[in-house]
């Protein structure tokens, strides 16, 4: 009783935040269908949004399936990325002197133009799985690195004079308290790259896939069909949202602490 | 002359040239409760750090019980100043923090801190976490962790400096009174010159930096000292404050 009480009053406050930003795009999509209704401009140049949406339902197949292999790639791509970015963060947290080797090559992959770099990988990795999950990494592993990296020095020092009192090892206070305290730090930076690791894997279909959103809206647009390009777009979208979405769920599930804190005050 | 206990001689520190600690020599026996006051900035931490190891001394010496402190002895138990509880932490498992690190099971060392917890009246709190707890609750838990441990002594730093005035009232009674329960050894920070009155058997005043001991003011009042104070700890306090504003007195 008390729970769905809860429940009921968190989605009033949710719908509330929501409120503002749902009532803008609705007023968006009303004034764009309007338009096309009373301006009679020809859908192969702006197709309404009832078209998109009624050629998203009938291309729903296709559609799904391509939206599976770019959430594969963006999974695959984005959990290398993860996993690499922590074994530098180790690195560099163990081995400070690192920092100064590796950080300008890693800035300088950031500087890189995607449009250029994009075909190129597909060139020498394929057109499988693979560039994907290079270009990916290459987008999300600085800022994800950075974020631990600032997470870790964001340790309370006076935790560290605890433990090392206690005669903790170095392994033992980074495990105990630095991998801790760098947990709003990730999940902060798991929210920005995992919306551009998307981006990333349909760009990289863009170049040269065999299959995935990117190759589809680049197909869609060389038949003329701005109706099937955003329809693609709102896959895209729905995607990235629903991924953002679950980083929120987990940052919840991992940091129980910041959650009680927050219902206390 | 060693003794037990622990002895402090002659001990310096600088950071990069600047003389922090210029000259500190104290001790503290066994079941003695002695207080370090002194001005803000004066090196107070800078002793405690030098304690657990994590700075080495300029010059001089530190012994416990006679010996010199060795570096990876770990003798003593530390309470930093702020309570220093870790945020992710149920207070179960901040409280057996020290135990757990010295390599006990947890399971074990959950026994152990179980039934200290009504004594230190966070009695169904087990499963908090920290932020759940008020300011006075988590000075309670962090000494749980810090007593514990079973150190030979306890270094604790202004543990209720972040207290409002009625709460650290509360704590320093409190903590009297388990003081003469359990009759650690205590060395004690801290700038409140009520609390170092009330609670200790010796206060050492420190000048401003760079630190030597401008006083040693033994206390003879017997313990528990009433809350409010009485003349006898006023006639403490009026000699620590003076020693503390003209230091050369
Ligand atoms: N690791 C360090 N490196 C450089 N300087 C330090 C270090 N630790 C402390 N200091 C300096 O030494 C001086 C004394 O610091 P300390 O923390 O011991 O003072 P304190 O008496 O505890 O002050 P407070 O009452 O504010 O806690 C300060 O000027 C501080 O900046
Ligand atoms: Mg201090």
């Amino acid at each position: 009783m008390w729970k769905a009480y809860a429940f009921l009053s968190a989605l009033a406050r949710a719908l509330g935040h929501a409120g503002p930003a749902l009532l803008s795009v609705v007023t968006l999509i009303v004034g764009w269908e309007a338009y096309v209704h009373f301006s009679g401009i020809s859908p192969t140049v702006l197709p309404a949004p009832s078209r998109v949406l009624a050629q998203a339902y009938e291309h729903r197949q296709t559609l799904a399936g391509h939206g599976v292999a770019t959430l594969q790639a963006t999974a695959f791509g984005f959990a290398s990325s993860l996993l690499a970015a922590f074994l530098f963060s180790l690195l560099v947290d163990f081995f400070p002197q690192l920092r100064r080797a590796l950080f300008p090559v890693f800035i300088i992959t950031q500087t890189l133009p995607l449009i250029a770099i994009a075909p190129l990988i597909v060139l020498w990795f394929g057109f499988g799985l693979m560039p994907k999950i290079v270009l990916v990494a290459l987008i999300t592993f600085f800022p994800m690195l950075v974020a631990l990296v600032q997470g870790y020095a964001a340790t309370d020092r006076d935790i560290e004079a605890l433990l090392a009192s206690m005669g903790a090892s170095r392994w033992r206070i980074f495990v105990t308290a630095r991998l801790p305290s760098s947990l709003p730090y990730f999940f902060a930076g798991l929210r920005i790259s995992i919306t551009y690791a998307v981006v990333g894997a349909i760009f990289s279909e863009y170049a040269g896939a065999a299959r995935g959103l990117g190759i589809y809206i680049l197909n869609a647009k060389n038949n003329f069909r701005p109706d099937l390009v955003l329809a693609a777009v709102l896959v895209s979208s729905t995607l990235t949202l629903a991924l953002f979405g679950a980083t929120v769920l987990i940052q919840r599930a991992a940091m129980p602490w910041t959650r009680l804190s927050e219902e206390s005050r | 002359m060693t003794g037990a206990g622990l002895e402090l001689r002659r001990v310096r520190k600088s950071f990069d040239d600047r003389p922090v600690l210029d000259d500190i020599s104290l001790v503290v026996r066994p079941g003695e409760f002695v207080s370090i006051v002194g001005p803000s900035g004066a090196g107070k931490s800078t002793i405690l750090n030098l304690l657990t190891g994590r700075l080495t001394p300029d010059g001089g010496e530190m012994l416990h019980d006679g010996v010199p402190l060795a570096s990876g002895s770990y003798r003593f138990a530390f309470m930093p100043q702020r309570d220093a509880l870790l945020p992710w932490l149920r207070i179960i498992d901040n409280t057996t923090l020290g135990l757990e690190v010295a390599g006990m099971k947890r399971k074990a060392a959950r026994a152990r801190v179980a039934p200290l917890f009504a004594e230190f009246g966070l009695d169904g709190f087990e499963r908090h976490f920290p932020a759940q707890l008020s300011g006075g609750m988590r000075q309670r838990a962090a000494l749980l962790r810090t007593v514990v441990q079973g150190k030979a002594v306890l270094l604790v730093d202004e543990p209720f400096g972040a207290l409002d005035a009625l709460t650290r009232t509360q704590m320093q009674q409190w903590l009297a009174a388990m003081w003469m329960r359990h009759r650690w050894t205590v060395l004690l920070i801290t700038h409140d010159v009520r609390e170092a009155a009330l609670l200790s058997d010796r206060v050492y005043v420190l000048s401003a930096r760079p630190a030597r001991i401008a006083r040693t003011i033994p206390v003879w009042l017997p313990h528990p000292r009433p809350a409010a104070g009485s003349p006898e700890v006023a006639t403490v306090e009026a000699e620590i404050l003076n020693t503390l504003f003209n230091p050369e007195f």
